[in-house]
């Protein structure tokens, strides 16, 4: 046979679309030319996979080689095709049997192939093995070939055959019958020291038994390493408010001093969240295989994430991006958790008002020549700011050294639209030593608060059961007016502050959505105008 | 004469006894021009052939055919036409095709004919 075909992935965004690869054999002066839009890193396979194959103890067809990638107008990029351009040469070159003779068999242009070669023909690790798959799946594939080390996030996809070879000698031995392979139990494979699974052979994997979300009591690590909300003394609005953007998923601003505990309070909030449903994990950990940001060992992501972007990051690093190939950016990173924005002033204007189309939208759409990527990017938002240079605008002790318009200026860095779209403004004072010692009879640990937020999330996942919605925050103001309407009378409140000019009809919607989390941390069946009022305050920044 | 020479001399030898017996009429052998050499002129029906061979005692430094390179093919077809005015003969079409002979271990040689390299 001197034409064979073979399946791999191309990425695009979080969104895979599947890649035939064909390599033709044809006599002439021995040469690969390789075909279909690749970019530097796919042309440079090219003698990649001739080192791997020779050192594979492989022959190289001594041949004039074309590789055809298809669909040819799909931009093709980095290295996870090498594995299917590999064992399309040798299946061309008639070295590798049509139908696998290990077991079960597959046939070679059934089993989607994806993996980046050493020069030594190991099989390396490549990011977004987890989209790839999952797009595989859907393509209709029952079969995948992975690197050992993305065997486990490989694995995650429901009904995917997971063939996890270390090299692809060991691939070849697999596909031509001479290794026995050994189906391993998937939590022993996964307990077992990594890398030594992968050495002896080929594994066999079933994918689709979602290990379980809730590791046993005991063996479960603390969520938010140690953090506790009870370590915010002195604030008990600001912790209030912590917790009702817990349950929401309402974006918050945090203004103050510095050393109130502003900081402290953004990163304790992970804490009061439950771990993420199955596939709101499979969309976060997907997210972050694609940046390259999962940990080892642990594939799924369970725990809500937490992003803190320093103040110098660029608008690609924030809301995704890059020349060639697309790459998340933190906005995308903190899907189904929080975006912390520390020092919210500090950013560059451009970079936060980026940020004001995922805010609405939910997704970040890039654009590039010849493509366009989603990246979701569903995310609470959390800013901290200063209330000006100095810092001292609101101390009793020290007067504020900043001349009016400075003090004007700075706050105005966060544009008027970008503070619209923010559901909360929270006000830290500074406290006194009677203060600390008062309030701390009345902080509570991160697990009671996290037991109100689940409280009232199991509330609003009851109300929105049977739409596409999971929290408050994500009702779109049509639906907010039509099915989710406050109690009759109770917007007077919203009435007023509309008619002085006070909040815009955007921060309308905003406020009966946080009326409703408000109301289903009290346990109101529909928020009425005392929820409507509080809400209202949040909105100002001026409740207490 | 160096080893490397007396080889390649040896492997030309052996490739014209192979392309004879194959049933290619051999014109001309290592027809020399300011622009180069053709190791064998022959004729395949009514096309000429230009004929490189390229021998090697082992594949350490890559296969014969890899070292032929696309601008020594394109080489060939120039030298090819020069040969084609200085002998005043007319064909349907010229040709430029390789052979590799490769030296194994025992001390035998492999042969292989590839036709229409450019």
């Amino acid at each position: 046979m001197s034409l064979a075909r073979t399946h791999s992935i191309a990425l695009v965004g979080v969104e895979g679309h599947p890649v035939e690869i064909e390599a033709d054999i044809e006599n002439g002066l021995p040469g690969l030319l390789l075909v279909g839009l690749p970019d530097t890193a796919l042309r440079e396979a090219r003698d990649r996979i001739r080192s791997a194959i020779l050192n594979s103890k492989e022959e190289w067809p001594n041949r004039r080689i074309t590789v055809g990638l298809s669909p040819a107008s799909l931009p093709k990029r980095g290295s996870s095709f090498d594995l299917g351009i590999a064992i399309a040469i040798l299946s061309a070159d008639g070295v590798i049997p049509p139908v696998s003779l290990g077991d079960p068999p597959v046939g070679i242009s059934d089993l989607m192939l994806l993996g980046e070669l050493g020069l030594d023909g190991r099989l390396r690790p490549v990011r977004g093995m987890l989209p790839a798959v999952a797009a595989a799946a859907a393509a209709g594939f029952q079969s995948v070939a992975v690197p050992a080390e993305n065997a486990a996030e490989a694995s995650l996809v429901p009904g995917m055959r997971v063939v996890a070879a270390s090299s692809l000698g060991s691939l070849l031995a697999w596909l031509r019958g001479q290794a026995g392979p050994r189906t391993t139990d998937r939590t022993d494979g996964m307990t077992g020291p990594a890398g030594t699974a992968g050495t002896a052979g080929v594994q066999l994997f079933e994918g689709g038994s979602l290990p379980p979300l809730c590791p046993p009591d005991g063996a479960a690590p603390e969520p938010g390493r140690g953090r506790d909300l009870a370590d915010v003394v002195g604030q008990p609005t600001a912790r209030r408010a912590a917790e009702i953007c817990a349950a929401g998923g309402h974006h918050l601003l945090l203004l103050g001093p510095p050393g109130v505990g502003k900081t402290m309070l953004a990163e304790r909030l992970p804490t009061l969240l439950p771990r993420l449903e199955p596939d709101a994990a499979l969309e976060v950990t997907a997210i972050h295989s694609i940046a390259g940001a999962l940990p080892s060992g642990s594939p799924l992501l369970t725990e809500p994430p937490f992003c803190a972007p320093h103040h110098t990051s660029t608008r690609a690093a924030i809301v995704g991006g890059g020349t060639g190939a697309l790459h998340p950016g933190a906005a995308s990173l903190a899907h189904h958790g929080f975006l912390f924005l520390d020092e919210a002033p500090e950013f560059p204007r451009d970079v936060l008002d980026a940020l004001r189309q995922p805010l609405e939208s939910g997704e970040v759409v890039l654009a590039r020549c010849g493509l366009t990527a989603r990246f979701p990017a569903r995310f609470t938002l959390v800013l901290a700011a200063n209330p000006c240079p100095c810092s001292r605008a609101t101390s009793s002790r020290a007067a504020c050294s900043c001349t009016p318009l400075v003090r004007r200026r700075y706050l105005a860095r966060l544009s008027g639209p970008l503070l619209d779209r923010v559901d909360m403004k929270a006000e830290f004072l500074p406290v006194g030593k009677a203060e600390l010692l008062s309030d701390r009879r009345f902080t509570e640990p991160s697990s009671v608060v996290a037991e109100r937020v689940a409280l009232a999330r199991q509330r609003m996942g009851f109300r929105l059961r049977g739409t596409r919605w999971r929290l408050n925050a994500e009702i779109p103001g049509r639906e907010l007016r039509r099915r989710y309407a406050p109690a009759p009378g109770a917007l007077g409140p919203l009435e007023r502050a509309m008619d002085l000019g006070e909040i815009s009809a955007r921060g309308v919607d905003r406020v009966i959505r946080l009326s409703w989390t408000v109301a289903d941390l009290g346990g109101v069946a529909r928020p009425t105008a005392a929820e409507i009022s509080y809400a209202l305050g949040l909105w100002l920044g001026v409740a207490q | 004469m160096n080893a490397k020479d007396a080889l390649g001399r040896h492997g030309e030898q052996l490739a014209a006894e192979y392309l004879q017996q194959a049933g290619f009429r051999i014109l001309d052998r290592n027809w020399r021009c300011a622009e180069g050499e053709i190791d064998i002129v022959m004729v395949d029906r009514r096309v000429l052939v230009a004929c490189e061979v390229k021998t090697r005692s082992s594949t350490g430094y890559g296969t014969p055919l890899e070292a032929i390179t696309r601008q020594k093919v394109r080489r060939l077809r120039h030298i090819a036409i020069s040969w084609v005015q200085a002998h005043g003969v007319l064909f349907d079409e010229i040709r430029v095709d390789a052979v590799e002979v490769l030296r194994d271990r025992q001390g035998g040689f492999t042969i292989e004919h590839v036709r229409g390299v450019g």
